[in-house]
């Protein structure tokens, strides 16, 4: 902050200076120092507008004319985290098949028409989420919001449509156990929140799981949740209120309100003790490393002094993490750590894919940047919050951009004023607080640590670090077996 | 406040749709320092960030062979300090200021670019002018190690340990002679990387890395009389280097088939069709655009709707036109699903290969991909550091930034002859590289195979 502040009268120096230039006298710039910079810029985006339709379904609008766009999502409290008990994947499999076909198109109709715009229609299952989203050139906004509004309120749900994502699906499920990656991160989320909690297994569902699903279950599903009155319609594009809101009101004004449960969830329970996860994957050249405990829910008051802390943790190239795995070692081609900001309290990761032969070296070098994460220097700190703060315009950029930051302030009940307050609230982060949550959420004798890789070449290593108690799984375990398909 | 205010009612970059002919424009101003950098300047003042993007017109198409990989090594290289950048800081500076920072390499170029908020684009230019200046006064043979460590890994991560990794590799290897630049892989053997000397490092920079053979566009936030006098201070200081010499590639062609199986630690067997067609900007690079996405582009596409949806015996299809400088690659990429084999899948797009060459398209399937492309187009007018990349990449190879609406035209002209004209001009049976990639131990499951590869 203090660096910035001092250097306005420079600017204005360097202005004065440049007016002789006209005459071809190129100047040596001095390179002692990285240049004095002017304050940073503020980010002051165009209001955002808070309508309604007819029916009283919520709209959410901010206006922007740079390039001839739309971008329309229909953000829908509906998602995996709502699979009922034993249907795990019905809220994804369900937004799959919102694309297979609705109103009065089959699914390659419906698919036909949206391409021939040039307009992209998806539909996607977050954990507690479901959003119909929209893309498309301005001058085929009419015909692509009347595709947009049929997907999202009349799928057809045709019964061939489900065989064929069945299988597409359960093969996807064969393809993980090629993926060192995926291997790893459905495990770490297992062993973190087990099989009751909705963020422990795949929002894909297991094999049994997905061969059991009906048409009747896809139709219960969506009639239980979409209704105008468990969802908001966020707009970003070049509209105004004025022109978008009677072609909404003419597709969406006539959708019927509903009654929604709400629902709840069981509290995960936290890592208490080091525990080592280890998975063979002869040959691998490379060694999958996860490592992490429970976070904290987005809603939470650290939020921004866990953004700062991660931020010199993993969160950026310059952190720790990545420097101490990456420069320094030349360990593995990156590194790095995250908060996983949910409704719910999700996993805080730390990660990196490591060279086999040093993957115990790595682990130590891990466990190092988790212990000191408590102990951080004045520079460590500006450089983050300045980095954080500073770039968060820049993410403004896109109409889909910006449709997905409108939807976290739906999401997470925001206040209008939170983007152009972000950069100060990051700014006002002290030390002590950083020092506070690192100490009160990365907590390295309480995590669990998966590592997947050639074990004929890692195990010796891992073990003599005397880390914890170690549980040894195969693919199979993690994955379950492979879905057996053959010629239908 | 006053400043963005205002801002928001210039467009900066649009369409106007009058009648049917649309037309893009994006304004910029473009000179020439003494020493032979090319800049490009445009406005963009939608949010306080400015893109600034470099192009250094070398890539793995000038490596030599023994130092494959050498041209993306380099490029990590660049991110180690230079003479008054110490080393680390370069990241650190620009974080602190709130900027992002990466490069890339590929066959033709290697580009580095920096998403500042606007007060810091001094900072970047100062970083980026630096090191074209003085990269080698702070150059040591310690940190050519810690990137070659590095690479390997990323060789590892992105290639080695990723199920069909390997593919690629295997196909630029096959299609092009030995000699020909595109023959080895942008990220080099891990062979060759070992080999890379210090010395190596000196002679490219030296050879490639002067301003002359760089092309630098600054897009979003800026004055551009204020920002042309920056650019200045910050670069025509540094001295022309060599004239670039032409590059001269061995012809690159197939003299018949190749076909060839791979085993790996995969599931599902995976199918990929190669062969060479026009370079980027040239001949008919358009019409196999739009004839890979009639093939494999959405739901009604040809190979996806017999394959996949029809037949169900594929788990996905791709087809692209993998445009580069030298001549680019046409490729069909099938896995198959559990039970059927390549052979299957390789008689089915064979039939539609057959199809496409002999009955033109329908109106509709073509007109369905442009419009597809003409969407695009808008979206890359989205964000400053798409367009400061796209005015380089148009720079690069036409010698116009500008090049916005003859590129969108070259994909609007294409009609339902040409489709037909190039199948019958590039997907030749009998000139092409069929690659089949199995489980191990199912050789029985590849297309027929004259020639194993194995994988190292």
């Amino acid at each position: 902050m203090k660096r910035f502040q001092s250097t306005v009268v420079l600017i204005c120096l360097v202005y004065l200076v440049s007016s002789h230039w006209s005459l071809g006298v190129a100047q040596q710039p001095d390179r002692s120092k990285p240049p004095e910079l002017g304050p940073p810029p503020s980010l002051t985006l165009p209001a955002i507008q808070h309508l309604k339709l007819s029916n009283g379904l919520k709209v959410v609008l901010m206006e922007k004319h740079q390039v001839p766009l739309v971008q329309v999502n229909l953000l829908v409290n509906a998602g995996t985290a709502m699979d009922p008990a034993g249907q795990r994947g019905l809220a994804s499999m369900t937004a799959a098949m919102m694309q297979e076909g609705a109103g009065n198109r089959d699914a390659l109709a419906f698919a036909d028409a949206v391409d021939f715009l040039g307009a992209n229609i998806s539909v996607n299952a977050g954990m507690h989420t479901t959003t119909v989203s929209l893309f498309t050139p301005l001058s085929k906004l009419d015909s692509a919001l009347a595709l947009f509004a049929d997907a999202a309120l009349r799928p057809k749900f045709p019964a061939e449509e489900l065989e064929r994502n069945r299988i597409e699906r359960l093969t996807t499920l064969l393809q993980w156990h090629d993926e060192p990656r995926v291997v790893g991160s459905t495990l770490f989320n297992n062993v973190l929140f087990g099989k009751d909690h909705p963020y422990g297994p795949p929002t894909m569902g297991n094999e049994t799981a997905i061969r059991a699903f009906s048409i009747a279950d896809l139709k219960k599903f969506h009639s239980t949740y979409f209704h105008p009155n468990n969802a908001t319609l966020i707009v970003v594009g070049d509209v105004t209120a004025k022109t978008i809101l009677p072609k909404l009101n003419a597709l969406f004004g006539k959708w019927k309100a509903g009654k929604v449960e709400s629902k709840t969830w069981p509290t995960a329970k936290q890592v208490e003790a080091r525990k080592l996860y280890l998975v063979d994957k002869p040959g691998a050249a490379q060694s999958v490393i996860r490592i992490g405990r429970i976070g904290v829910a987005r809603t939470t008051e650290d939020y921004y002094p866990i953004v700062v802390m991660n931020t010199i943790l993993g969160g950026s190239f310059t952190s720790r993490l990545n420097n101490n795995l990456r420069e320094e070692h030349g360990y593995a081609y990156g590194a790095g750590s995250r908060f996983n900001f949910l409704p719910l309290p999700g996993s805080f990761l730390a990660s990196s894919d490591v060279q086999t032969d040093v993957t115990d070296k790595a682990l130590t070098e891990f466990m190092k940047e988790l212990t000191n994460i408590s102990n951080i220097s004045d520079d460590e700190l500006t450089r983050a919050k300045n980095y954080v703060a500073l770039s968060y315009p820049s993410d403004f950029q896109s109409v889909g951009e910006i449709a997905g930051r409108l939807g976290d302030l739906v999401i997470y009940n925001l206040p209008d004023t939170y983007f152009n307050n972000y950069t100060n609230n990051i700014l006002a982060v002290t030390k002590d607080d950083v020092v506070r949550v690192a100490k009160k959420y990365v907590d390295p004798e309480k995590i669990a640590i998966v590592v997947v890789g050639d074990m004929s070449k890692v195990e010796s290593g891992i073990r003599a670090l005397n880390l914890g108690p170690i549980e040894k799984l195969t693919i199979e375990e993690v994955l379950g077996s492979k879905p057996v398909l053959g010629k239908m | 406040m006053k400043r963005l205010l205002l801002a928001a009612l210039i467009c900066s970059a649009f369409l106007s749709a009058a009648a049917q002919d649309v037309r893009i424009r994006v304004p910029y101003t473009r000179f020439v320092l003494p020493n032979g950098l090319n800049v490009i300047l445009h406005q963009d003042r939608s949010t306080p960030t400015v893109a600034v993007n470099i192009y250094y017109l070398v890539g793995s198409g000038r490596e030599k062979p023994g130092r494959t990989g050498f041209a993306h090594l380099f490029e990590h290289i660049m991110f180690e300090g230079s003479k008054n950048v110490p080393e680390g800081m370069f990241d650190r500076w620009l974080e602190a200021a709130g900027g992002n920072n990466n490069g890339s390499t590929n066959t033709d170029r290697t580009n580095y670019y920096e998403t500042v908020p606007s007060n810091a684009l001094e900072l970047a230019l100062f970083l980026e002018s630096d090191r074209m200046g003085f990269l080698l006064d702070a150059m040591s043979p310690a940190k050519v190690d810690g990137q070659r460590d590095v690479v390997k890994n990323e060789r590892r991560q992105s290639y080695e340990n990723r199920p069909y990794g390997m593919a690629y590799l295997t196909l630029f290897e096959q299609l092009y002679p030995k000699a020909h630049p595109y023959s080895w892989p942008t990220i080099g053997s891990m062979a060759d990387l070992t080999a890379a000397s210090y010395e190596d490092v000196v002679n490219f920079f030296k050879d490639w890395y002067v301003p002359n053979n760089a092309v630098l566009a600054i897009a979003g936030d800026i004055d551009i009389e204020q920002t042309k006098k920056s650019v200045e201070k910050w670069f025509a200081g540094i001295p022309r280097g060599r004239n670039i010499p032409p590059i001269d590639p061995v012809a690159a062609y197939l003299e018949s088939e190749k076909r060839l199986v791979m085993e790996d630690n995969v599931q599902l067997p995976r199918l990929y069709m190669t062969w060479h067609a026009p370079g980027v900007f040239t001949g008919m690079d358009a019409t196999n655009d739009i004839m890979a996405s009639v093939l494999a582009g959405g739901k009604n596409s040809r190979l996806y709707k017999r394959l996949v949806y029809d037949l169900q015996v594929a788990q996905d299809v791709s087809a692209y036109n993998y445009s580069m400088r030298l001549g680019s690659i046409f490729i069909i990429e099938v896995t198959a699903r559990s039970g059927h084999t390549l052979q299957e899948i390789e008689k089915l797009v064979q039939e539609e290969i057959d199809r496409i060459k002999r009955e033109n398209p329908a109106e509709r399937e073509v007109q369905r991909a442009v419009n597809q492309y003409e969407a695009s187009f808008l979206a890359r007018l989205e964000s400053v550091e798409n367009k400061a990349d796209q005015f380089n990449n148009y720079f690069q190879f036409t010698g116009n930034p500008d090049f916005f609406n003859e590129d969108l035209y070259r994909y609007k002209a294409v009609d339902a002859d040409d489709i037909t004209a190039a199948a019958k001009t590039f997907l030749h049976n009998d000139k092409r590289v069929v690659l089949s990639i199995v489980p191990k131990g199912k050789k029985d499951l590849a297309a027929t195979y004259t020639q194993e590869v194995i994988k190292q």
